[in-house]
């Protein structure tokens, strides 16, 4: 076994720094690099495992790999997919953007503001989804019409609930508001990770507390915001899953209609399962690079710093 | 209770506080400051923890709501406005333009870390004064030199010394071009060595004609750079004057009791 270890022999010492006979053979950089053996079996028997499980699954008829060829990219998939991608990115997108002022006010002194944030959190969160969802497809049942009025005053409009509640809008509403419970209490957390002394500084320089917490405040906030709220996207993506029991045609409701049909259930799954893990690690590697962004000005992280202060520099130079 | 009025009384006061008080629940941390700070007044705040001097500094930029009296900036009451004989709290806004007027410096220096040092500086200038961005990257460009840090604009916070950051924060706060220039104990949060970088610039600051109100532990630099010298104990000012006659020779025991422990 002549292990071809790069430079075994001693190196000569540089001065005399090395002044007893030994010295130079001490010197850690000339030391003997072991072969791992033992990491390299068992980096091969995981391989021959794997290899071997995906021989089986390769091979098994049941698997119905030309099947999942065959519907992976068909149309009526494609239309669920799509379907739950805009679902999905409609829903988050709503879910922040009524997350982040539920959040401020549950932070805020007001009482009333407070209270009516909690009360929000505390129903959205604490009701499965797919009870919300089925509830507010059978709105119509609770209220046959909806109207705009002052209360215990004169209507100023009036609506049919069928007419506004379709599948689509009862999907839309449920997921989004839900989401937005739960993204409240992501960013609320965040806001509390930042130094109270931040907020004091802005505003003492004469910032008003909403220009404090967009400049000063939530960039800070989003180096915790952002890891959880990507944990939540892609729950989303898979949560859309639920909207086909109000006959909302997302990915999965397509494969179903399909398998429901050819009775090929298995191979229908797997043309799902696919596509959610491709879109879920699509979203991986967006969530990686984003939090990048958001760690610049963290020693640990250069790459993102030179970057941004490239930037800058340009900005002063100009 | 104010023990003589200040050695430089020249001119309008800059900032007028008048029977403040101020307290935290049942636990009352001023109790009826009066003070005159004139332009171009260095005016050093001593005393032990707990004197109530960082609070009162406090008050001055409206981080805390006072309970009693008034304080007045530059000839405006601040927090509130008198008309027609009724005093009625101001809103936000205009809270916020009174404070833009003043700049501070904290103990833990409070710099923005997502923002390198010239953003830092940048950030009120463009945000609130509406300064022009060009005009005011080489206004804060001048400042940053001033404090010795041309070569660390595009650095950020977390690469710097204590120190350091505490100068930048002070030329954050010169860049607004403040009324009066509020220090919170700038030091405290430094390692020894780098507390003199800190105070040399303050002294520099102190010699342009800039107005200043620094709570502080330095007595030397007390000595050396303040007009005047007011000395706080349990919520009062005990005594104030000229920092030669209150630090060599106080004539308050809790003074004298103070300043033998720098001996």
């Amino acid at each position: 076994m002549t292990a071809d270890t790069p430079s075994h022999s001693p190196q000569t010492a540089t001065g005399d720094a090395f002044d007893r006979p030994d010295d130079s053979l001490r010197n850690v950089a000339g030391a003997y690099r072991p072969i791992p053996f033992s990491r390299l079996a068992l980096w091969a028997v995981v391989l021959l495992v794997a290899a071997d499980f995906s021989a089986v699954v390769a091979t098994n008829d049941n698997f119905g790999w030309p099947v999942v060829a065959e519907y992976f990219f068909s149309p009526i998939v494609l239309d669920g997919l799509f379907v739950t991608i805009w679902l999905a990115v409609v829903s988050m997108a709503l879910g922040v953007v009524l997350g982040l002022p539920i959040a401020i006010a549950r932070m805020s002194q007001d009482r009333l503001a407070q209270s009516l944030s909690w009360l929000f959190v505390w129903f959205f969160r604490g009701t499965p989804l797919l009870v919300q969802l089925i509830l507010w497809y059978n709105l119509s049942f609770l209220f046959p019409s909806i109207s705009l009025s002052i209360p215990f005053g004169p209507t100023l409009a009036s609506w049919n609930t069928n007419d506004i509640i379709t599948p689509v809008t009862a999907a839309i509403v449920g997921l989004a508001l839900n989401e937005a419970a739960y993204m409240a209490e992501i960013i609320r957390g965040g806001l509390l990770s930042v130094d109270r002394g931040q907020m004091e500084t802005a505003e003492s320089f004469g910032m008003r507390p909403m220009r404090a917490l967009w400049r000063i405040v939530i960039p800070q906030a989003m180096r915790s915001i952002v890891p959880p709220t990507g944990n939540q996207f892609i729950s989303m993506i898979k949560a859309t899953s639920l909207v086909s029991v109000i006959a909302m045609a997302d990915l999965l409701y397509s494969v179903q209609s399909i398998y429901n049909r050819t009775f090929e259930t298995i191979p229908m799954l797997f043309v799902a399962v696919l596509w959610y893990l491709l879109i879920t690690s699509i979203l991986s590697a967006v969530q990686a690079r984003i939090e990048r962004h958001y760690a610049r000005g963290d020693r640990q992280i250069p790459q993102a710093a030179a970057k941004d202060r490239a930037a800058t520099e340009q900005e002063a130079a100009g | 209770m104010t023990s003589g009025m200040a050695a430089v009384t020249s001119g309008r006061p800059i900032l007028r506080a008048r029977d403040v008080h101020k307290s935290f629940g049942d636990n009352e941390v001023l109790k009826g400051i009066d003070l005159d700070v004139f332009a171009s007044e260095v005016v050093a705040i001593l005393g032990p923890s707990g004197s109530g001097k960082s609070t009162l500094l406090r008050c001055f930029n409206q981080l805390e709501r006072i309970d009693r009296g008034f304080v007045e900036v530059d000839g405006e009451q601040i927090g509130y406005r008198l008309s027609g004989g009724r005093l009625a709290p101001l809103g936000v806004r205009a809270v916020a333009a009174q404070r833009s007027k003043m700049g501070m410096v904290f103990q833990s220096f409070n710099l923005y870390p997502h923002m390198t040092v010239l953003q830092n500086v940048i950030e009120a200038p463009v945000g609130v004064h509406r300064i022009p961005r060009r005009e005011a990257i080489a206004t804060a460009t001048d400042l940053i030199a001033r404090v010795g840090l041309s070569d660390k604009l595009n650095a950020y916070p977390r690469q710097l010394s204590g120190g350091q950051q505490q100068r930048v924060a002070i030329a954050r706060a010169l860049a607004i071009r403040p009324k009066v220039l509020l220090f919170d104990e700038p030091t405290s949060a430094l390692d020894p060595e780098l507390v003199g970088e800190v105070l040399t610039t303050m002294r520099d600051l102190a010699s342009q004609g800039l107005t200043m109100i620094v709570v502080t532990h330095e007595i030397g630099f007390a000595r050396e750079a303040a007009d005047r010298v007011v000395f706080m104990d349990g919520g009062h000012i005990v005594e104030q004057g000229r920092p030669d006659d209150v630090l060599v020779s106080p004539r308050h025991p809790r003074t004298r009791a103070f300043l033998s422990r720098f001996i």
